[in-house]
């Protein structure tokens, strides 16, 4: 079985390429608060003109995977359909003073702390059921966190394509030249989830990269 | 004399250990407080095991999680493509109260250790 899995994801690229789906399934990851979620809407309010969850200036706000099938985007005449799943924000701690600085009670953070550690397992077993990543990163952040190298280093283990979104380049002190040059093997798109800036281009980026 | 333990662990013995050995033994060490350093890293997968085992084993009071320092994997021949051999390289992990990153670039990890609780 073991073997099975390790044959699937080295060569699964090959199979990929070959066996092409109608459908791509298409995770979206990166750290808390990166705009997962944001983006997710866009995408949905874009195309289906429908929403997938709430997001939220607290951390791990999604907790649980979404998955939202039959996105049909097109770009230049060129169709594809796409099942997007929103994941939760992955990390390698979770501290339930943090959620407290947000106003919620020491129960209701407990409960989110317990809720974000299932979520973040979540995420990584979901993995193995994708076609394609969209990693999102905050553009005003250090690109070079543990999560951002891990999730780039399990995607190219799994030889996934993988899209890399450089989210908020909407703020004042967005630099998406320290992802590209964090990250110089992949493509980097500069978008800004919330207001939609350069959305069209991140399409088109999809297409090439997914269809 | 008082401080924090640092565990440095040679590639010749984490080559001989199983992923989840090497997991377990990084795991425990961490929740005792130490600082462990590998000097071959973990896989990819590996590194996705472990916030996995972090995360079954958070409990909100004394262990709330990893810090884990490393840079990113270098790129896979065709060769290591084909035959699976992998290699990471040299990370720290350490609890998430205790290990603290300062600054991380390409070729320069700054982490700061916290010595009392």
């Amino acid at each position: 079985m073991g073997i099975i899995l390790s044959l699937k994801k080295r060569f699964g690229f090959i199979f990929r390429w070959i066996f092409k789906k109608d459908k791509m399934r298409i995770g979206i990851y990166g750290p808390p608060n990166a705009g997962k979620t944001t983006l997710a809407n866009r995408i949905l309010r874009d195309w289906t003109g429908d929403v997938i969850g709430s997001a939220s200036e607290i951390p791990h706000e999604t907790r649980r995977a979404r998955l939202r099938e039959g996105v049909k985007i097109e770009v230049d005449g060129k169709s594809l359909t796409l099942d997007i799943v929103d994941t939760p924000g992955l990390a390698t701690k979770i501290d339930f003073h943090d959620f407290l600085k947000f106003g919620l009670t020491e129960e209701e953070a407990k409960r989110r702390a317990k809720e974000a550690t299932e979520g973040v397992i979540e995420a990584i077993k979901w993995l193995d059921d994708l076609d394609g990543i969209l990693l999102v990163m905050d553009s005003t952040e250090d690109p070079y966190t543990q999560v951002n190298v891990t999730i780039v280093g399990n995607i190219e283990a799994r030889n996934l394509p993988l899209l890399i979104v450089a989210n908020k380049i909407d703020l004042p002190n967005a630099s998406p030249a320290r992802i590209k040059a964090a990250f110089p093997q992949h493509p980097v798109v500069p978008i800004s989830a919330l207001k939609g800036l350069n959305i069209d281009s991140l399409y088109k980026a999809m297409a090439e990269r997914f269809g | 004399m008082e401080g924090v333990q640092l565990n440095l662990i040679s590639k010749e013995r984490l080559d001989k250990m199983p992923s989840m050995e090497k997991l377990r033994m990084i795991l425990d060490s961490v929740k005792e407080g130490k600082i462990v350093v590998l000097e071959s890293g973990l896989t990819p997968e590996e590194e996705a095991k472990l916030i996995e085992l972090t995360m079954l084993e958070i409990d909100h009071e004394n262990f709330v999680g990893i810090e884990v320092e490393s840079y990113p994997h270098r790129e896979k021949s065709l060769f290591s493509r084909i035959f699976g051999k992998k290699g990471g390289r040299l990370t720290v992990i350490g609890p998430a109260n205790r290990l603290k990153t300062l600054s991380k670039q390409e070729d320069l990890i700054t982490a700061l250790v916290q010595l009392g609780e």
